[in-house]
């Protein structure tokens, strides 16, 4: 079993844009991998999987514009072809490497940023030039390393060649240095901290004009200087332009010159016009802080991603035509990790303001919902209203949200608020805003679980919990759609720590310091007080089906009971630091994550026993807040003991690095092995779902052709309502024409029905079903399709020839054979259909 | 350091006039600038940009442009004359009606034989200049629209004149235009808007630089008449341009308040295709900018907000030093404010009047540092308007508060103040003698018998005032009497037996009042004197120099003193060296009579000459350090630089009588209320 990093991380390194030639892909780094996108259909094409550490930087080959170096903090640098996602070649360096360069004018060398001495705690960088030897093995160790400079930026956006690969310009702190290979002489230039109207001048980024000598270097206040004459010590000169409000992140000339690219936290794209001044566009409201910009070579895309993990796409007339999100990263995890019942999408934190929903199951951002409706400033240091807490009911038909403001300052604002699911527009629609629902700061709420009446409790530290119902109206005696308070509870005016509904609703339990209180939800009567000091409690669950009987509860002082409801006793305790308590709903299980020197440890346990069902030492370094069990689609049959407890659900949790993790058993590894090799497809169209029914109907096409046809090299076809999603999914911009699709359409339903048959003679049936349709196709609307086939910019393939080839007399035999078989068949098959 | 009881007087509400235009010579290293009231004054670029001469001006004429001609000054205005300056007595030479109407811009080409005037009534006017005078050659070809902005080839063989919606060529040979270059008018709703050419330059290579009301500043090939490129530079209008000797850099000033520069440099390093580049942008003016001059090693530019200001260029700077700092200059480098140390009485001088106040009272005694109750309000005891067009150059009032003297460029008028209770008169003096006619430096003796007049020639007139009236005693010259040139301005020291004068070639001339015979010539020193004192019981001579050196020179052993000769030895402290506006006055505290006072617009300072001097390590400012030390360690700690700067932006310091000290202080920001509103700008997060 494995922990697998789950939720994309695109945005640590500079993304790399592909041309044209080779139609356009993104690279960008995440975690040990180099990922693959299609800038067209934004899907995830492939990764490029090899490195043992972090992915710090790569590089699109200049000599070959098939392959991308990338460098890594395990100290190789590897030679990619990124369209098959093939390892070309290892290039041990023996250092962690931070950043990598590369330029058309050195051929064979590479340039790295190398940390200057693992032992000393400073961060201190170098550059050096590694010139890679020339070798047909598939391991290489470079070992001419020359250092270039020392005292490097440790951030690699301060590095950039000049005009030509004539010179490297790197900028630390208040100091400019240009390097000239030629005379192998270095020109430095340095600024004042700051000047009399308290500019900050440390540099932040550098870009180097691609046939000027002009060098645009970014600064700290958000100012752009555009230095020239640098080869002079005292006559350089340069020429101050400033709109960004705050540091500049990341600057980029277009690949011809005239427009430079800027973004800083605003997260507005601004293209400067190159030597007229000061005339600027703007591309604003792109999501997070830019963190990096890039353009392809040939000018006609850029992409910049973005602090909240997403990657933009930007055509050269400066409009979006790409979004590629990741789960979207926050500065911090406010509400807990949830999920939508509905969509089964895990909802957390998004973009500021908002909450987003996040399918695991395709891995893949869906939507983000709009809590705080107000415009969000991207501006460091404003205090602004925050989703911090957020509930889901247990059909997913109620969502409850509290935002807050001032959680720093004294004057604390918050609202909650209750939406309700819209089946028309299948979205949550605002129900009920409370403004003063508690005096003071919301602690947690929950939703009652029984199916008949919603229920919502809230607890605050003002020593209150409310219970909150969509009630009937007193004076009028009608029924409300709306959200009202329906009963307030206290305990000896303790502040109340948590709150939990058990599986069937019929008990609340509200943790008050040291006690928890059971109340009945029906009476509001309190039934019964469990204490066990010392320490406050943290986390309450209730155990599920068999175990139901059971309340779980951690307290600050390193202690785990269970109670027995019935007896009111203590059944059980032990003495660990539990910083998480998660119960699943499916199953009995608990999971508890324990962080104890320097690193967290997962136990998984049923109520009924204090015997850990499962323990897995060290998950990760880092305390574990968030956790949460994602149910499964289909349960799995596993046999092995150590992964049954995954059986049912999946646990999914979140590091404070706001790392998505997951554990994973073999089989389903394997099953993510199979489908990566099902896309590596040797083809020039990107690979999308939506290639994948394309090119089959395409190799059918080729097979009618062909005779001699095999049936066992194709590859499965999809079950019928995998197609349908597929077709669903598919951006409609993307789509052929219906007639295309129609024929498609009518056969992957045929499919499914010969699937559920499960006839022995299947997969016979199948292809000569197939061969049906397809031939059918060609005889209504080979016209059309012709027609469509132009018009389709997917279909760069230019293989298929248009002009029906002569068909041998044999094949003509064949295929009035087949037309014969297919005759009979099909109307058996019309009178099984109902 | 002594406790004084010190008047802070705010209500001298003195205006600086803003700045119209500026014209650089490089040879003798001045500037020119002409303000908005007709005064011209000449600055020394490389003496710490010290004022030496003042031209006042007159009621309406107002001067549009400036033109060295060699060591010549010509300014042109809309009286539609041109005036010549006579830079030696500090007046007006002549003026010559051009009759063209109200004149925009005067030029001089760069051979020194010509001067083009432009007009309201589109002629460009070639004037001959001459020994003495200036001769009308012939007009250009005349033009529909006035001209705004000239300028000459290097060559002189043709001129670029700016004017409205369009630049025309001539040839200076031929008179014709041989090219006419049309300005864009602006976009949207300013393209009903005529586009003025405010400002152009000719450069060696045939590139023509324009700059309009439209915001562009534009460059032109002069040979085919097109635009090679525009540079967008600011919303409003580009009101000025000065483009640098060698032709590499030009700066642009706007009526934002902004000065651009731009460069000629290769956009491929090692290569020689060069391109202009627009690279910084000073913003030291709130308002607009009417005038640029590049100078070798600064930008200098003046507007509206009446401040000159020195931009160094340190990447033309060899060495940074405290004369190569940013600079700006506000006040007159000359005292506008005399007092009567007898009586308490202030005189102000205004351009146009002057202003006699009596100061205020205060009651009993407070700590150091607090404001005393005021007793009796300051009282404005007298408005007097100038007779004449002309504009006020010196006035005086006598210590005993008796004399009221003032002089303009024409004449020179002496009252005697009649002050009993609250009734004030005056009776202006009427037969005063002939030497008397116009004085460039007032000075009362100081039992109030005498005038002293520093006449415009190489002169000290001596006139003994009484009852009756005043008689011509004589007149002290120099040994040297056949000097004629360089009498410019006079500091005139008198102590009862000693008087000296500095003249502007920084001369120190020392006189004996009792045989009124020259005593003798304080080694001449490269630096202009701007302020000087003779103690009265050492009857030592104390000079202030523009570049902040000091001396002390015994009148009696015809030397410098041992003090002087060790500071000259030790040298002064860095932070003493790095001010930047000179000394305007030195009194002497008769209590102690080692201190020596000295201020200037930032500071108060107090030299105790019995004190050792600071070397560049000790703490320069350091009476709070002194302060906190106990009082047997305060001695070894001390210096003789005691420096006071609690008050801000002064215009005078006076020591009166009675041991109170004056400090009359015109707040910046009182003088930037005034100013007309400047043109709205978009500041971010307002």
């Amino acid at each position: 079993m494995n922990e697998v990093l789950s939720g994309m991380n695109v945005n640590l390194s500079y993304p790399a844009i592909t041309t044209e030639r080779v139609n356009r892909f993104v690279l960008c780094t995440s975690g040990d991998s180099v990922k693959v996108y299609s800038t067209r259909t934004e899907e995830w094409l492939h990764s490029l999987q090899g490195h043992t550490n972090q992915v710090t930087g790569i590089a699109l080959n200049p000599a070959n514009h098939l392959q991308v170096y990338s460098c890594s903090a395990d100290g190789t640098v590897k030679l990619w072809d990124f369209i098959d996602g093939i390892l070309i070649k290892t290039f041990i360096i023996g250092y962690p490497l931070f950043a990598i360069y590369v330029s058309e004018k050195h051929e064979g060398i590479v340039f790295l940023h190398i940390a200057m001495d693992t032992d000393s705690k400073k961060e201190g960088f170098q550059l050096v030039a590694v010139h890679l030897p020339k070798s047909a093995e598939q391991e290489v160790e470079a070992k001419e390393l020359s250092a270039v400079s020392s005292h490097i930026s440790p951030n690699p956006s301060c590095t950039a060649f000049g005009r030509e690969g004539q010179y490297i310009a790197f900028a630390r702190n208040l100091q400019l240095n240009v390097y000239f290979f030629r005379k192998q002489k270095t020109y430095s230039f340095s600024l004042k901290a700051t000047d009399k109207k308290g500019a900050k001048n440390a540099f932040t980024c550098i870009a180097c004009h691609p046939t000027d000598d002009c060098i645009a270097t970014g600064h700290e206040d958000g100012k752009i200087r555009l230095w020239r004459n640098f080869i002079h010590k005292k006559e350089y000169t340069y020429s101050t332009q400033h709109w960004h409000h705050n540091a500049v992140n990341t600057l980029c000339f277009t690949p011809e010159g005239t427009n430079l690219l800027s973004g800083g936290i605003e997260s507005v794209l601004v293209q400067w016009q190159y030597g007229t001044g000061n005339r600027k566009e703007f591309l604003p409201r792109l999501g997070g802080s830019i963190l990096h910009v890039s353009a392809s070579s040939d000018g006609q895309l850029f992409c910049t991603s973005h602090s909240d993990n997403k990657i933009t796409v930007i055509e050269s007339s400066f409009k979006v035509c790409g979004v590629i999100q990741g789960l979207v990263k926050g500065d911090a995890v406010l509400t807990d990790l949830m999920i939508d019942p509905r969509s089964k999408a895990l909802v957390l934190n998004g973009k500021p303001g908002h909450l987003q929903f996040y399918s695991l199951l395709r891995d893949k951002h869906l939507y983000n919902l709009d809590i705080v409706q107000q415009e969000y400033i991207y501006e460091a240091g404003l205090d602004q209203f925050e989703v911090v807490k957020a509930a889901f009911d247990i059909k997913g038909y109620w969502l409850a949200t509290v935002e807050e403001r001032g959680q720093k300052s004294a004057d604390l604002e918050f609202f909650l608020k209750l939406w309700s699911y819209d089946e028309r527009t299948q979205s949550f629609v605002l129900n009920t805003t409370i403004t003063a629902a508690h005096t003071d700061r919301i602690i947690s709420m929950c939703f009652s679980s029984s199916e008949e009446t919603t229920m919502l409790v809230t607890i605050a530290e003002d020593g209150q919990f409310k219970a909150w119902c969509q009630g009937v109206d007193a004076d009028t005696k009608q029924d409300q759609n709306f959200w009202s308070c329906d009963f307030v509870g206290s305990y000896h005016n303790l502040k109340p720590t948590n709150c939990s509904f058990s599986a069937d609703s019929s008990l609340l339990a509200v943790s008050f310091q040291e006690v928890i209180t059971i109340w009945s939800p029906d009476t509001w009567e309190l039934l019964t007080t469990l204490c066990q000091p010392p320490g406050v409690i943290r986390d309450l669950c209730f155990g599920r089906l068999s175990c139901s009987k059971y309340l779980i509860s951690t307290t600050t002082r390193n202690l785990l009971c269970c109670w027995n409801l019935l007896t009111c006793a203590l059944e059980w305790s032990t003495s660990v630091e539990v910083s998480k308590l998660q119960s699943d709903p499916l199953s009995e299980n608990v999971a508890a994550f324990s962080y104890q020197s320097k690193h967290t440890d997962l136990f998984v346990f049923k109520p009924n026993e204090p015997r850990p069902l499962f323990t897995h030492k060290n998950v990760c370094s880092e305390k574990i807040h968030r956790a949460v069990f994602v149910p499964r689609e289909e349960p799995l049959n596993n046999c092995d003991e150590s992964s049954q407890w995954l059986n049912r659900s999946q646990l999914y949790f979140l590091t404070q690095n706001m790392d998505l993790l997951t554990f994973s058993t073999a089989t389903e590894e394997d099953r993510m092995l199979s489908s990566s090799t099902r896309l590596v497809i040797d083809d020039s169209v990107a690979v999308t779902p939506f290639y994948l029914l394309l090119g089959k109907h395409r190799q059918q096409q080729q097979k009618l052709n062909t005779p001699s046809h095999q049936a066992a090299d194709r590859p499965q076809q999809p079950q019928g309502s995998v197609t349908i999603t597929e077709l669903l999914h598919t951006p409609a911009h993307v789509l052929p024409p219906a007639s295309v699709l129609c024929s498609m359409f009518v056969s992957s339903l045929l499919i499914s029905n010969t699937g559920v048959l499960q006839d022995p003679l299947r997969k016979e049936m199948e292809s000569s079903e197939q061969e049906m349709n397809s031939e059918k196709e060609e005889e209504d609307s080979e016209g059309e399709m012709e027609a469509c086939d132009s018009q389709q910019e997917l279909r760069v393939q230019g293989s298929v020839d248009e002009v029906t080839p002569k068909l041998s007399k044999a094949q003509e035999r064949e295929l009035k054979r087949v037309r014969k078989t297919d005759f009979s068949w099909m109307a058996g098959l019309i009178a099984s259909k109902p | 350091m002594g406790e004084f009881k010190v008047h802070r007087v705010r209500f001298f509400d003195y205006m600086p006039s803003g700045i119209r235009a500026l014209a650089f010579n490089r040879d003798i290293e001045r500037i020119a600038v002409a303000r908005m009231d007709g005064s011209v004054e000449v600055f020394h670029c490389s003496d710490r940009f010290f004022q030496e001469k003042i031209i006042p001006g007159r009621e309406q004429c107002g001067i549009e442009g400036l033109s060295w001609v060699g060591e010549r000054l010509f300014s042109a205005g809309l009286n539609g004359g041109i005036t010549e300056y006579d830079l030696t007595n500090q007046k007006v030479k002549y003026t010559v009606d051009a009759y063209g109407g109200p004149i925009w811009t005067i030029a001089g080409n760069q051979q020194g034989t010509h001067l083009a005037v432009g007009c309201e009534d589109g002629t460009v006017k070639l004037f001959e200049v001459n020994e003495d005078k200036i001769q009308f050659e012939r007009n250009l070809d005349r033009q529909k629209s006035r001209i705004i902005s000239l300028s000459w080839h290097p060559s002189g063989s043709k001129i670029a004149a700016g004017m409205m919606d369009m630049i025309q060529i001539f040839n200076v040979e031929t008179g014709h235009s041989v090219h006419r270059l049309l300005a864009d008018r602006g976009v949207g709703t300013s393209r009903s808007k005529e586009c003025v050419v405010w400002s152009v330059v000719y450069l060696s290579d045939g590139t023509i630089i324009s700059g309009d009301s439209v915001g562009m500043v534009k460059l032109w090939d002069d040979q085919t008449g097109t635009l090679i490129k525009s540079h967008n530079v600011t919303k409003c209008d580009v009101l000025a341009l000065s483009v640098s000797q060698n032709e590499d850099s030009l700066v642009a000033g706007t009526s934002e308040g902004t000065v651009v520069q731009f460069q000629f440099i290769s956009m491929v390093l090692g290569k020689d295709d060069k391109e202009w580049v627009r690279t910084r942008t000073f913003k030291n003016h709130t308002h607009d900018i009417r005038a640029v001059a590049e100078i070798t090693t600064a930008v200098v530019s003046g507007g509206m907000d009446a401040q000159l200001v020195v931009r160094p260029l340190l990447d033309k700077v060899e060495v940074r030093s405290a004369a190569s700092a940013l600079r700006k200059i506000h006040f007159p480098h000359r005292r506008l404010v005399s007092c009567a140390r007898k009586s308490g009485l202030m005189l102000f001088q205004y351009p146009g009047h002057l202003e006699l106040w009596r100061l205020g009272e205060s009651e009993g005694k407070g700590m150091p540092g607090s404001s005393l109750f005021v007793k009796r309000n300051p009282e404005k005891l007298l408005h007097l308007k100038v007779k004449g067009e002309d504009h006020i150059r010196c006035s005086a009032v006598s210590p005993c508060g008796e004399w009221i003297v003032y002089s303009t460029a024409s004449s020179l008028r002496l009252y005697r103040l009649h002050c009993d209770n609250n009734n004030v008169s005056i009776t202006k003096i009427s037969k005063l003698p002939m030497v008397l006619s116009s004085a460039n430096q007032l000075c009362f003796s100081s039992d109030s018998s005498h005038l002293f007049s520093a006449s415009t020639q190489s002169s000290v007139h001596l006139v003994s005032l009484s009852q009756s009236g005043c008689k011509f005693v004589g007149t002290l010259k120099p040994k040297s009497g056949e000097r004629t040139i360089g009498f410019g301005v006079l500091h005139i020291i008198e102590d009862g037996k000693w008087l000296a004068s500095a003249n502007s070639d920084h001369e120190v001339h020392i006189y004996n009042l009792q045989t009124r015979k020259a005593h003798c010539t304080v080694p001449v020193y490269s630096s202009a004197v701007t302020a000087m004192g003779i103690h009265p019981t050492t009857n030592c001579l104390f000079m202030m120099y523009a570049d902040q050196q000091m001396c002390e020179y015994s009148i009696e052993q015809k030397q410098y003193t041992d003090w002087s000769r060790m500071v000259q030895r030790k040298g002064l402290h860095r932070f003493w060296m790095e001010r930047d506006t000179p000394c305007l006055n030195v009194m002497f505290n008769p209590q102690h009579p080692s201190h020596v006072i000295l201020h200037d617009t930032y500071m108060l300072c107090i030299i105790d000459q019995s004190l050792p001097l600071p070397d560049d390590k000790t703490q320069f400012y350091n009476q709070l350090t002194l302060k906190s030390l106990p009082e047997e360690q305060r001695k070894s700690h001390s210096h003789a630089f005691k420096v006071c700067k609690t008050f801000k932006d002064i215009l005078c310091v006076e020591l009166m009588s009675d041991q109170s000290l004056v400090v009359v202080e015109r707040p910046l920001e009182d003088v930037a209320s005034q100013l007309p509103a400047p043109i709205k700008q978009k500041k971010f997060a307002t």
